[in-house]
């Protein structure tokens, strides 16, 4: 990670440069770059709600190692709070923002306290489950949720007399606040509780044998993730201003972790460069009709058997120069593995 | 590291350490049948027996990796049988394994300060601690003792199979633990190395006054480090005392050598 | 009561074939420690098998069938164990999950644009004719799938428990380090388990497939009653996902009969969840040693 590490930083503001400036009209700068179109603007407006969204599995499956199979249907529960509060009962933006997130955090911590107790994979099934029940839920439910109908005129915020009605102005908005959770994730990353998941995820056994309360931290991974779909959610109804019950089924929650292993899992940035391949291609194979899931899929499975670590960990290795491991006098040179996780925890069975 | 040297207690004073009756089965297969013994303050007991005699096992069920058939542990004159390990540990009861176990995309630091991080305030305060939990300076002072200086900031993953067997060794410390259950720290350890975890080990024992109780097949190793041995075959006790009595004693030997 | 009799019984016929890929799913998770996330499109692909050769070949229904079985037990078996799962030895289990997910829009998509987006009638093995047992109506055909269904599982059964190479196939799911040293050749009863699997969810296909049409999109329903199948009966039991398929394919009848059929679809699922909640290890299984 180190040589990626020292560019970070000055790369990171660059690149929050050309992504405010980029969309924008700099002809009255004297540059001749007239920016997005609304499409354009939608589709990189877009990106990075699922951006924020595939953060969340990213913390849950990347760096605490577990699985969830239902971050769409989080991206649902915040999209409707959204919808339902700011449509229904006028409630500030930044309160339904809150809520959406709360709501999913307390979700996850329900959901997950079951299934984490008993064996892994369990997660798996209960927030797979959980999709499907959701999704039922928005469809069925026509008095709260519309139905198929869904809910039409989602509004845009106003923050500081700003109206954030126009495209533009709206992306600049969610730009702003995939800055803010990033930065929220990049401490919690920094935090004790960033190591203690990256612990959980590399060896369970032995960070339970060091005090670390596997189980709860494993709860708060996945409850702080789900959280992240809300707060997705609760960008992506004014975003589309039209939410129905469609993109929240078990096929997009399935997408995340397709997205997440393109990235790059346990990277930052794995989650932007997965998201980006996730909403671009099919943009880009829109000419193929109907064959970009294909592509995707097989790109998807000839990664995972490839280049697990996604396309952040291609570059990582490119950038790396190869290193000699260090040895002592004559000692085996028996290297810890990835491998060494499975085989102690067969042996304390055993 | 506290400085406060304590007297080892030679077998005698308050065990810090009550197993009662230990037994564990597989199915049919008896793996421990009723172990009973005492650690006290500050000693540093050695468990040995041949391959297959219930050490491992013994190991896992005081700390809670599997649970006993039946008997009791109790730590300070406490019952803890039936916690979880993680449980155990905030009760200053800290071990290694058998295979090695330090993670390997932490830094030599990072494993040191992950080792004593959960000793620190409350899980909600520890997210708004700074990145090593002020543990660094304590980490450092680890890391010096057991002589990584120089690999402070190297993945562990990189490091030698002695170097990591030392780290894992000064992680088992970080958490300032009472008691320390050592499974095989020697093995695969070659022969430079094996001399300065023993002293290291040693003056972890003087320094902190920590008890051991350690697992080891080599037994030059655990013959000149431990003050008291005890021998176990087919799951049970079969031989205690000093070092020096264990090595004349003919059962211990038929043990080993069988029939 | 009556109704409700028909109602479990003709339960008990699509419970049967939830029981088949339970099985198998059970079986490759006992064996290779990985967990298929496309059974339920394994569940789909091989009825497009069928419709193929009968389609595009012109082959009789009962032909088509074996050709359907061969095909799933060359693509599914030996394809999917050699294309995706042995590439990823030594990876962590996540690389299994993601790969099938993947896997699975594969399969799903594929069939959309090579075959068809819509939902085909497929035909039964035995006709639709109504037979009534002191008022309850049973039809012909879901007397066949009871009949081929329990047929099926009782010859596995007899296989793995009576046969040296299924004895052979139990002991590598269960020790494979032990089985090694008694000299049984591992890779091959690993090869053995991912072919019958698919065996199975062919077989699933097409006892399937008359009830719920074949369709592209059938994997999801399909595959979601297999898993909750095989973790209700038990995870790690072959017995448990038996049964774990036969009271989902009931409780789903039932819930259709007498539970909105908009929720229909989440009451095995609500079942899963209290399975999990109060007996994690499932109906048969047994419960596992505590690791973390």
């Amino acid at each position: 990670m180190s040589t990626l590490k020292r560019y970070q930083f000055p790369a990171l503001i660059i690149a929050l440069i050309l992504l405010a400036a980029m969309p924008a009209d700099l002809t009255g700068l004297g540059i001749p770059w007239t920016g997005f179109k609304r499409y354009g603007l939608y589709i990189i407006s877009l990106w990075l709600v699922t951006a924020i969204a595939a953060m969340g599995v990213n913390l849950i499956m990347g760096y605490a190692g577990q699985e969830t199979l239902a971050q769409a249907a989080f991206l649902g529960i915040g999209a409707y709070t959204m919808a339902l509060l700011t449509t229904k009962l006028g409630v500030p933006y930044f309160v339904a923002f809150a809520a959406a997130g709360a709501l999913c955090f307390v979700v996850g911590i329900l959901l997950g306290f079951p299934a984490l107790r008993v064996q892994k994979h369990y997660l798996a099934f209960v927030t797979l489950a959980f999709a499907v029940f959701v999704w039922l839920f928005i469809r069925n439910e026509q008095w709260l949720t519309g139905g198929v109908f869904g809910i039409q005129d989602v509004p845009r915020p106003v923050i500081f007399g700003i109206k954030t009605r126009p495209p533009l102005v709206f992306y600049w908005f969610v730009l702003f606040m995939t800055v803010v959770l990033a930065a929220v994730m990049w401490w919690l990353l920094r935090s004790p509780w960033g190591r203690a998941f990256t612990a959980l995820r590399e060896n369970p056994v032995r960070a339970e044998s060091l005090g670390i309360d596997v189980r709860s931290y494993k709860l708060l991974a996945f409850a702080v993730g789900s959280a992240y779909g809300g707060f997705a959610g609760a960008l992506y109804a004014p975003l589309v201003e039209f939410i129905d019950p469609a993109p929240f089924a078990l096929g997009p929650s399935l997408y995340y972790l397709l997205m997440i292993l393109v990235g790059g899992m346990g990277y930052f940035l794995g989650p932007f460069v997965g998201a980006a391949v996730g909403v671009l291609i099919p943009e880009w194979l829109r000419f193929t009709e109907g064959l970009a899931p294909i592509i995707f899929a097989v790109i998807v499975m000839i990664m995972v058997a490839l280049a697990p670590r996604g396309i952040l960990g291609l570059i990582e290795q490119l950038l790396t120069p190869k290193r000699r491991p260090h040895s002592d006098v004559t000692g085996p040179t028996l290297g810890a593995g990835a491998t060494l996780t499975k085989s102690s925890a067969e042996k304390v069975t055993s | 590291m506290s400085a406060t040297a304590r007297v080892s207690a030679d077998g005698k004073g308050k065990p810090v350490l009550e197993v009662r009756d230990i037994a564990k089965s597989f199915g049919g297969v008896h793996a421990v049948r009723g172990v009973s013994f005492d650690v006290f303050e500050g000693e540093i007991l050695g468990l040995i027996g041949p391959n297959g005699s219930g050490k491992s096992t013994l190991f896992n069920c005081i700390l809670g990796q599997l649970t006993p058939t039946r008997g009791t542990v109790s730590v300070d004159g406490q019952a803890v049988t039936g916690l979880r390990p993680s449980e155990l540990n905030h009760k200053g009861i800290s071990r290694t394994f058998q295979l090695l176990q330090v993670f390997p995309q932490l830094t030599v630091h990072e494993n040191l300060i992950l080792a004593g991080q959960e000793h620190r305030g409350t899980m909600f305060s520890r997210l708004f601690m700074p990145g090593d939990a002020g543990l660094g300076g304590e980490a450092d002072r680890m890391i010096n003792f057991f002589r990584l200086g120089h690999l402070r900031d190297e993945k562990a993953g990189g490091l030698s199979y002695g170097q990591q067997k030392l780290l894992d060794a000064a992680m088992a410390f970080m958490a300032g633990p009472r008691l320390v259950l050592l499974d095989e720290p020697a093995g695969g350890v070659n022969l430079t190395m094996l001399g300065a975890l023993k002293e290291r080990l040693q003056a972890v024992n003087r320094e902190t006054g920590a008890t051991f109780v350690v697992i080891e097949h080599n037994m030059e190793f655990v013959m000149s480090l431990c003050t008291r041995i005890i021998v176990l075959a087919e799951g049970q006790i079969i031989a205690e005392g000093p070092p020096e009595t264990i090595r004349s004693n003919p059962d211990v030997i038929e043990a080993y050598l069988g029939h | 009561m009556t109704d409700f009799l028909q109602l479990v019984i003709s339960g008990l016929a699509t419970g049967a074939i939830y029981a088949l890929a339970a099985i198998g799913f059970t079986l490759l998770w006992q064996t290779t420690q990985t967990i298929n996330f496309a059974q339920g499109e394994f569940m789909m692909l091989p009825a497009f098998f069928a419709l193929a050769a009968m389609r595009w070949a012109g082959a009789p229904f009962w032909l088509a069938c074996i050709v359907a079985i061969l095909c799933s037990v060359l693509v599914l078996g030996i394809g999917y164990k050699k294309i995706i799962i042995d590439p990823l030895r030594g990876q962590p289990g996540l690389a299994v999950v993601i790969s099938t997910l993947a896997l699975a829009i594969f399969l799903k998509d594929s069939v959309k644009d090579i075959y068809s987006a819509e939902a085909q009638p497929f035909p039964t093995i035995l006709p639709d004719t109504m037979l009534s047992f002191g008022g309850v109506n049973i039809s012909l055909a879901q007397i066949g799938v009871l009949v081929v269904a329990t047929v099926v599982i009782l010859v596995l059964n007899w296989f793995l428990t009576q046969t040296r190479t299924g004895r052979q196939m139990q002991a590598t799911a269960q020790n494979p380090t032990v089985a090694k040293i008694l000299g049984v050749d591992i890779d091959r009863m690993v090869l053995y388990t991912f072919l019958i699997n698919a065996a199975l969810a062919g077989m699933a296909s097409l006892l399937i497939s008359p009830i719920y049409l074949a369709k592209f999109s059938n994997g999801e329903v399909l595959g979601l009653a297999a898993f909750v199948a095989a973790i209700v009966g038990g995870f790690n039991q072959v017995r448990g996902a038996i049964v774990g398929g036969l009271v989902i394919g009931v409780v789903d009848n039932l819930a259709a009969a007498y539970v909105s059929t908009a929720y229909r679809q989440a009451v095995p699922l609500v079942l899963l969840v209290l399975v999990i909640l109060f007996r994690p290890q499932g109906i048969l299984g047994r419960k596992e040693e505590r690791t973390v």
